[in-house]
């Protein structure tokens, strides 16, 4: 057992209580906070896979942004407790067999389909943080320039779409 | 321009204008008829059947240029079926230029006079309406003749046999809707269906004797064909040719009113007076002699048949001559006499006097013609007569009757009706129609047998081949010439002599000039017709024209016994009729002065041995009987209602209802199809379920196939 | 040393999580959560690919995925809020019919 093994079960440990929280959770706003904690831990993940820009990103659009606009909306429309299901009474217990099963399906694809020896480690000391990140700029602004620009399209279509979606008609009651 | 060429080749190209040229003249009066006037519809029709004589007149001086040799012109393909090639070939030989000359000569003649005729006899019956119709028909009758005479295989005589037999029904029943007497019955058109049926018996015999020929004789129906295969047929297979000419002898018989087919006839004259002359006497019944005369070559091979021919010839000529006796009716009269003069030609022609009887043909049609035209003259006469004797109020009762219901009119009927072709209705019209009278005396005279009238030449013609060839016909046409002059002599001194034993015979009027003067050429020719073929070395015209086609004969010289034996007898028949008739005068309503002397005798006579009564029980009742079962018994009772009603439509029925309907069907069938309804409906229930707009559900679904495909490629 | 199947399999069990989260819950919010806890798993596994493999291209991708997600949750939101403006309500049972 070495120390990072230990680092990513305990990471893996809260990023799993956090997540089933979040799921399980009957007041939408502890979801919300649950998920943050669970973003963090899995920025947390991206460091130790020396990643940092993502795990920046990771801190301040969704941990940061997102949930925050989470937390508006849930304020927004009241942190309603909705009453029990009248109908699909069997969706949970679904969702629980059919969730178990896809895991599993899944990780024993990876074992006996996949099966390779690669195995992570830990980013040396001497991988320059700033020079991962110029990396990736000289990625990002070369040879993917073009899904850069349509992302940012992307996003401004979307902020005209929010806009217009909670836009009051005119002549529409307040 | 080349016409002096064309008169020493010959005319020959013209022949199709023989049936073109009445066609044309039918079509212009079926289309143009209801605008033209009578007038001008007679001309037409009058100027199409004169185009015809010209043409045959052409025709004839062609053949003679040619040196009598026959001509084929042909004119249209017909049947072509492998090497089979029926088609429509005019012959121009002197035998059919003879007949083409009769028939469109006198059919020209006959024409013109039905013109005057139809023109009263439509107002008579109030059917102006029908003037055009009847020389439509008549222009028909001289096309389909034509097409008999001319044609060079016996198919396309049989055509033209069947056109002209078309015609004769169609002109019988004229005045279908009602009797002689224009009273409404279907008696006419009764006499039109009983001459169709029974020539339809003939044409049975005329067909079986084509099948024969064709088939033994070459395969063809060319006459050259049949008469080259002939000879040797008749060495081989002599019953061939025997059943031949015997089944073509029941056609003639048919077509020429022979014994035992003659009954047609005299009913024949229900049709207008210009039709007996054109079709029952002159032309149409001759086709029968036409046919033997054409068909000479095979019949010469057969001696035993043509006695058969020669004694059904001449017993008919007897038979009906001593019918024409008893008769009434002016123009029954004359239709028995026709009978009798067609028995005289058949006999010739069977006995192998082809140019005797032909020769009988050629001027029998122009006395009979005349006879017959002259007694329409007659009855025009006494109609007019009658009409003009203050008979309108009768007259126009019986107009009225049309509208009436059935009991009245029947009670109607029961009243004397003035009959204008009754003879003893008549009585001196010597005196009102002269012009008649003398005609009349004229054909008279001719038809008895009178030297030097031209049936004195052609009859005696006839009895001297009998004399030599078998002595029973000869002493069977004697003793019919005799009744012929008798009952000729009778019809005279009953017409024309004595006191008119009716108003309408007092005031009898003469008729026109467009019915006259045709008589008058007939009369002519009735006169001089003999000089065609005199007994004296050097005047046999007809029998070397003839010989042309049918093959020299020797013209037989006068024998004076034969002549001298007839002459006498015609001459005492006549003064007999004179003695019985003519001394004492037929008073009204007297009967007839023979009948007591002779008793049964002549109630036979009167009513024609009572043949068609004996047709009636032997043929027609049986027959009747015979339909009636085949059509109650067989057909309807067992055929209809047991065989199709009960046994096929029930079995059906019962197997569709039981077996169908029941089992396969409703429980098979229905059930499968509502099976797959219901089950689609269930279906449909609960997959309906699945689409319940619940999203989280589609999701679950989403999940579930993630899964699934999962599955399966691990376990693929 | 931590062999790459471990983060694979967390980014599965979380993954799992989300799916969970997406089928059963009712509230829309909780289901949009869940859809971002799957982006992120999915977002573990192209990191931990791209350290393994030495390249950059999986970082990309998932700054590509983080950007999709935002503005994602800028509409969704937005679609939220209308539909609890007319519905007045935001159980996704209770919006069961394509017209109000």
């Amino acid at each position: 057992m070495n120390t990072e093994l230990i680092v990513f079960l305990v990471l893996s440990l809260v990023a799993i209580v956090t997540a089933i929280v979040m799921l399980l959770h009957r007041n939408p706003v502890y979801s919300a906070l649950f998920l943050v904690l669970n973003f963090i831990a899995v920025a947390v993940f991206y460091l130790l896979l020396g990643a940092p820009f993502i795990a920046m990103a990771q801190i301040t659009v969704y941990a940061g942004a997102i949930m925050v606009l989470f937390l508006f909306v849930i304020m927004l429309l009241g942190a309603e407790r909705l009453p029990d299901a009248k109908v699909l009474r069997l969706q949970r217990p679904l969702a629980y067999g059919l969730a178990i099963v896809l895991a599993a399906e899944t990780i024993y694809l990876l074992f006996t389909k996949a099966g390779s020896n690669l195995v992570v480690t830990t980013p040396d000391a001497s991988l320059n943080t700033m020079e991962s990140l110029r990396e990736i700029a000289m990625e990002l602004f070369n040879r993917f320039l073009l899904p850069f620009e349509v992302t940012s399209i992307l996003l401004l279509v979307a902020m005209i779409g929010a806009i217009v979606l909670s836009k009051r008609e005119k002549g529409e009651p307040k | 321009m080349h016409l002096i060429e064309t008169m020493n080749t010959g005319f020959f190209f013209l022949a199709p204008w023989l049936v073109l040229a009445p066609v044309i003249g039918l079509l212009v009066n079926a289309v143009f008829g209801r605008q033209l006037s009578e007038k001008w519809i007679g001309a037409v029709a009058s100027l199409a059947s004169g185009t015809a004589f010209v043409v045959s007149v052409l025709l004839a001086y062609s053949v003679a240029v040619n040196h009598g040799h026959a001509v084929s012109v042909p004119f249209a393909e017909w049947i072509h079926i492998g090497d089979l090639k029926l088609d429509w070939t005019f012959r121009v030989d002197s035998l059919s230029t003879t007949m083409m000359l009769v028939v469109s000569g006198v059919g020209t003649l006959i024409h013109i006079y039905a013109i005057g005729y139809m023109h009263e006899d439509v107002r008579f019956k109030h059917q102006e309406g029908r003037f055009a119709r009847f020389f439509i028909f008549l222009n028909l009758f001289i096309a389909a003749m034509m097409i008999l005479v001319s044609g060079d295989s016996y198919l396309m005589l049989f055509v033209g046999w069947e056109g002209v037999g078309l015609c004769s029904f169609l002109l019988i029943g004229f005045w279908f809707e009602m009797d002689t007497l224009a009273r409404p019955s279907w008696a006419n058109s009764d006499a039109a269906k009983k001459a169709f049926i029974t020539n339809r018996v003939g044409d049975f015999g005329f067909l079986i004797a084509g099948f024969l020929m064709f088939w033994y004789l070459g395969r063809s129906f060319q006459f050259d064909d049949v008469f080259a295969a002939a000879p040797a047929i008749a060495e081989t297979q002599r019953w061939v040719i025997i059943a031949i000419t015997l089944f073509m002898l029941l056609g003639v018989a048919g077509k020429s009113a022979q014994i035992p087919l003659y009954v047609w006839l005299p009913d024949a004259m229900a049709g207008p007076t210009p039709v007996s002359a054109l079709i029952h006497a002159a032309t149409m019944v001759t086709a029968g002699v036409y046919l033997v005369a054409r068909s000479a070559p095979i019949y010469t091979l057969v001696p035993e048949a043509q006695y058969i021919v020669a004694m059904v010839g001449a017993m008919t000529a007897l038979f009906a001559a001593t019918i024409a006796v008893g008769q009434y009716d002016i123009k029954k009269v004359l239709a028995y006499s026709t009978i009798s003069q067609l028995g005289f030609m058949v006999a010739a022609v069977g006995m192998g006097a082809f140019v005797a009887g032909m020769f009988h043909l050629v001027t029998h049609a122009f006395f009979k013609a005349l006879l017959f035209l002259s007694a329409g003259s007659v009855i025009l006469g006494l109609e007019r007569g009658h009409h003009a004797h203050a008979h309108h109020a009768h007259h126009e009762e019986r107009h009225k009757v049309r509208g009436k219901r059935k009991e009245e009119r029947e009670h109607e009927e029961h009243k004397e009706v003035f009959d204008p072709g009754d003879m003893r209705n008549m009585g001196g019209l010597r005196k009102t129609m002269p012009v008649t009278f003398w005609l009349y005396m004229i054909g008279t005279l001719a038809l008895a047998g009178i030297f030097p009238f031209a049936g004195f030449w052609s009859k005696d013609e006839i009895l001297l081949d009998a004399n030599l060839h078998y002595t029973s016909v000869y002493w069977q046409l004697t003793i019919a010439a005799f009744f012929t002059a008798f009952y000729m002599g009778r019809q005279i001194w009953m017409v024309f002599f004595g006191e008119a034993r009716s108003d309408a015979a007092k005031s009898a009027q003469e008729s026109p000039k467009v019915m006259t003067v045709p008589l008058m050429v007939l009369a002519g020719l009735s006169v001089v017709g003999g000089a065609l073929n005199l007994p004296f070395e050097g005047f046999h015209h007809l029998g070397h024209w003839l010989g042309y086609t049918l093959g020299e004969v020797e013209g037989l010289p006068l024998n004076l016994q034969v002549a001298g034996i007839s002459t006498v007898l015609a001459l005492l028949a006549i003064f007999i009729s004179w003695l019985i008739y003519g001394r004492n005068p037929l008073k009204d309503h007297q009967s007839d002065p023979l009948k007591r002397p002779l008793g049964f005798v002549f109630t036979g006579m009167e009513n024609k041995w009572f043949v068609d009564e004996g047709y009636g029980v032997l043929i027609i009742t049986p027959f009747k009987k015979l339909s009636q079962f085949l059509a109650e018994v067989i057909d309807w009772r067992f055929w209809h209602d047991f065989v199709h009603d009960t046994v096929i439509a029930g079995t059906y029925n019962w197997l569709s209802e039981v077996v169908l309907n029941r089992y396969a069907d409703q429980k098979g069938i229905d059930t499968f199809f509502n099976s797959w309804g219901s089950f689609t409906q269930w279906l449909s229930g609960n997959v309906r379920k699945i689409q319940n707009g619940f999203v989280r559900s589609y999701a679950l679904s989403v999940l579930l196939g993630v899964v699934l495909i999962l599955g399966y490629l691990i376990l693929k | 040393m931590v062999p790459i199947e471990y983060y694979i399999i967390l980014s599965v069990i979380l993954f799992s999580i989300g799916v969970a989260g997406v089928v059963f819950r009712r509230n829309p919010l909780v289901i949009f959560m869940s859809i971002e806890l799957m982006l992120n798993a999915a977002n573990l596994a192209f990191v931990a690919f791209s350290s393994v493999l030495k390249s950059f291209e999986g970082q990309i991708f998932v700054f590509f995925v983080i950007a999709v997600a935002a503005a994602e949750v800028a509409v969704g939101l937005a679609l939220i809020v209308e539909i609890f403006k007319s519905k007045r309500t935001i159980d996704v049972d209770q919006l069961n019919s394509m017209k109000e």
